[in-house]
């Protein structure tokens, strides 16, 4: 199975100023190569504003999955497996506060998720600060390829509050929260955990047994700022929580210089690091050594670095007056992570394990 | 020995609802009297297309989504976070 998640991109949500979002246009190709694991797919995006105070955009993103990774090659066969999503929202400006509605659909072979979201921003104090509330609903169908049978719930529910400050006129900042809720089958029915065996060395498998329920946590905070040779920095931090244990950082940092007129360049890092889940082991010591116990990497202790290039070319289209402005972009980031309890049972010694991911983005974008 | 414990406790809510009609009135005021220290045609470098928090809401939303599914962690990204059905 493939992990669903429902894409609030279309959310006019948390951080932005009561403005409706300019129209525009993105078709965008994506390609994940890392792990044994290749994703690829295009993404198209348009946004158009009807009349002076409504805005509606629509999303179709696919991933085409081919998967060999590390736990399908130890406990499962390579799968191959097509993810379509599709989103559709409303964003309606009514004096400085602007009201934003949508739904989103997620569909694979064994897994439905459907998402609906409302959000209000506001301006306030000279349209300095902007202050911004969301929640979303969402309802995940599970199931498993071979078991038509096998049909399991899960529901989520997001709380976000957004605020971007005007600190000075080269400088602004972002602090959002945002509260998970989750309830349901929250495990993933292919994944097997695995336990010291009657022989000294051997291990045995068994299934996984997860908690029913699940809330996060995560407070960030985003500074930008404009450098006086024309260029932008931007730092940032999220701290994340949960009931399961898990505490985790990210930060991140970005440079953005334009060159030569129509060119932009942009440089960046991220660090991410968490700790396991509570019930989390690479090998128990027996099958059921306790309530909750789990094997899934995403859930062990870990770090990973990402870098990232990324350039844009702007073009203007002389046969197409209506396209204000067009740009060209590609962008690459190497992706590293290095597991501290999570081994790789393809070699005789279980080494930890490591992955790199390569990530591939080309879009147009046109602005009309 | 028992009048010093007592006589802080009566004291406290009566503190506190005086504190919070200090603060609450100063805050109204503030809210009235505001002025906007970053006039508007003083924001030509935050209007600069390299300052938008999410310039390319299509590839921070691609990127997000290659991040939440591999990490624990998820939400408050910015304005192309959301929800997550991942297992």
């Amino acid at each position: 199975m493939r992990a669903a998640y429902a894409l609030l991109l279309l959310v006019a949500g948390v951080a932005q100023a009561a403005v409706l979002p300019e129209d525009r246009a993105d078709i965008l190709y994506h390609r994940y190569d890392g792990g044994g694991v290749t994703v690829e797919g295009p993404s198209v995006l348009v946004r158009k504003q009807i009349g002076d105070s409504v805005s509606v955009a629509a999303n179709y993103y696919v991933d085409l999955i081919s998967s060999a990774s590390v736990d399908v090659v130890t406990t499962a066969s390579p799968y191959t497996e097509r993810r379509e999503q599709k989103s559709l929202s409303v964003d309606y400006l009514r004096g400085k506060s602007l009201y934003s509605l949508g739904y989103v659909n997620s569909d694979e072979s064994d897994y439905r998720s459907d998402t609906a979201f409302v959000s209000v921003s506001q301006d306030l104090f000279g349209d300095l600060t902007t202050v911004s509330l969301g929640y979303s609903q969402g309802w995940d169908t599970v199931g498993q390829r071979g078991d038509a049978d096998f049909e399991q719930r899960t529901d989520r529910r997001n709380y976000r509050l957004g605020l971007t400050q005007v600190l000075t006129r080269n400088l602004l900042l972002g602090l959002n929260y945002e509260t998970t809720t989750e309830q349901g089958y929250l495990q993933n029915p292919y994944r097997v955990l695995r336990y010291t065996g009657p022989v000294a060395g051997s291990y045995a498998t068994g299934p996984e047994v997860y908690p029913g329920t699940r809330t996060g946590n995560a407070a960030a905070a985003k500074l930008k700022y404009y450098l006086p040779w024309r260029a932008a920095v931007e730092g940032q931090y999220r701290y994340f929580a949960d009931t399961w244990g898990i505490r985790a950082h990210t930060a991140g940092l970005e440079y953005t210089q334009p060159a030569w007129g129509k060119w932009l360049f942009t440089g960046r890092y991220r660090y991410y690091t968490q700790n396991a889940a509570d019930f989390y082991s690479d090998l128990f010591p027996s099958a059921n050594y306790q309530n909750f116990m789990g094997r899934d990497k995403e859930f062990s202790t870990y770090a990973s670095h990402t870098l990232g290039v990324a350039g844009s070319y702007e073009f203007s289209l002389d046969f197409a007056k209506w396209v204000r402005k067009g740009t060209l972009n590609l962008h690459y980031d190497r992706v590293m992570i290095d597991y501290k309890d999570f081994r790789d049972l393809r070699l005789p010694s279980e080494p930890l394990y490591s992955l790199d991911a390569d990530v591939i983005q080309f879009f147009v974008s046109f602005w009309f | 020995m028992s009048t010093p414990l007592t006589t802080p406790t009566r004291r406290r809510p009566q503190a506190a609802l005086l504190f919070t009609m200090f603060f609450a009135s100063a805050l109204l005021q503030g809210c009235a009297s505001i002025e906007p220290w970053v006039k508007p045609y003083e924001r030509e470098h935050l209007a600069d297309p390299i300052m938008a928090l999410d310039r390319n809401p299509v590839s921070s939303a691609y990127m997000d989504h290659v991040f939440e599914v591999r990490e624990a962690a998820r939400g408050a990204m910015g304005g192309a976070g959301g929800g997550c059905g991942c297992n």
